[in-house]
């Protein structure tokens, strides 16, 4: 499905641009495009490095086992096929909870260790697995429950009540998180009756 | 107000005290522990680039080409008779597909219309309550090299669509469409 979305995009932009006389901003686009991906990844290097640092402290010390023990009737429930007691569940919670507070360059590096311990679990397969398909689901839904970026965008055009939207912002990423699980599900058992 | 943001500003660095002095309790070598996951770090963003080119010289293709607005031209008749406003549109589209584009279009909307209208309240709402779905999924499984995705692009798709739908629902109860 991926491979079809890319080449969608990309084919339906260039024989768009053919009719429209935007070759020039596509030629352009190309290489921007690229350049900002590198941008992007060079800039997560920082984060990457520090917080991955900082969680092999927090894995050695046994911090994270201590967390996923907190939340573990829930994430089991979630994460069926993950034994309890597996690193990527301490992981995939933390990335949560950060996720949950906007830290969101701390939530990506917890991410992907996440994803490289279901990942062992996988077997090592290209294919996702279903905790993969689950965890990301909830992941592409991100409870937020401090939107600070939002915030701040409101300060600065003098909102009378910067923090109002909080409440709303709340209801509606746990109202998206319950659908992306549910969703999930959905397609999980769709496909297994079928073999 | 002020107790957010207090709590925002802290909660890194007391995370990062937390931790170092757990870690000393534990008698971790906390140092020579960081420096060890740290160099994962560096591994780990050089192995998305190459996911993260393919998918952003496609969006921004699609974007500069003109393709995006007609797309967006062309959805939008249809979005206002299900009551969702013209003016959004065009961020309900690239918030999945672009995190800095959404946040750009946002500053433009809440600018605009001013943070404390329907659509600048609507806007922020949709800003902080869903992801960029397809960066998530590149950067997520580029990392570990899954290439086929399975049912994660339409689940997430579909849940931005659901979450779409709770916070236009939520903003047009709480605040009204003034």
């Amino acid at each position: 499905m991926v491979n079809y979305i890319w080449v969608i995009m990309t084919v339906a932009g260039i024989v768009f641009a053919l009719f429209n006389g935007t070759m020039g901003e596509v030629n352009k686009a190309v290489f921007d495009g690229a350049k900002e991906a590198v941008t992007l990844c060079i800039g997560l290097i920082s984060v990457l490095v520090f917080w991955l640092g900082m969680m092999r402290i927090a894995q050695e010390s046994g911090l994270l086992d201590k967390l996923s023990k907190l939340f573990r009737p829930l994430v089991k429930r979630l994460f069926p096929e993950v034994p309890v007691h597996h690193p990527a569940m301490g992981y995939m919670l933390s990335n949560m909870i950060s996720n949950m507070f906007g830290l969101g360059n701390a939530a990506t590096p917890l991410g992907i260790k996440a994803m490289e311990e279901l990942q062992k679990l996988n077997g090592g397969k290209d294919t996702a697995s279903r905790s993969m398909v689950t965890f990301l689901a909830i992941n592409t839904a991100s409870i937020t429950i401090v939107p600070t970026t939002v915030i701040a965008i409101r300060m600065t055009y003098h909102s009378a009540a910067p923090t109002e939207i909080v409440v709303p912002t709340i209801i509606a990423t746990v109202l998206s998180a319950v659908s992306a699980v549910l969703i999930d599900r959905y397609f999980y058992y769709r496909k297994s009756r079928k073999g | 107000m002020a107790l957010i943001s207090l709590i925002s500003m802290t909660f890194i660095p007391l995370l990062i005290g937390f931790i170092l002095l757990y870690g000393t309790f534990k008698k971790v070598p906390t140092y020579e522990s960081f420096v060890e996951g740290g160099k994962e770090g560096i591994k780990i963003a050089f192995q998305i680039i190459p996911f993260l080119v393919g998918m952003l010289v496609a969006i921004s293709i699609f974007r500069a080409s003109g393709a995006l607005e007609a797309l967006m031209n062309w959805v939008r008749p249809f979005m206002q008779t299900i009551g969702i406003p013209a003016e959004i549109v065009p961020l309900l589209l690239i918030r999945p597909i672009s995190g800095t584009a959404a946040l750009g279009m946002t500053s433009d909307l809440i600018a605009n219309y001013g943070p404390d209208s329907f659509i600048g309240r609507l806007a922020s709402v949709l800003q902080g309550s869903t992801d960029t779905t397809f960066y998530v999924l590149t950067v997520y499984f580029g990392a570990v090299g899954i290439k086929k995705m399975g049912d994660a692009l339409k689940v997430g798709l579909l849940a931005d669509v659901a979450g779409i739908i709770a916070a236009i629902v939520v903003v047009v109860l709480i605040f009204g469409t003034k």
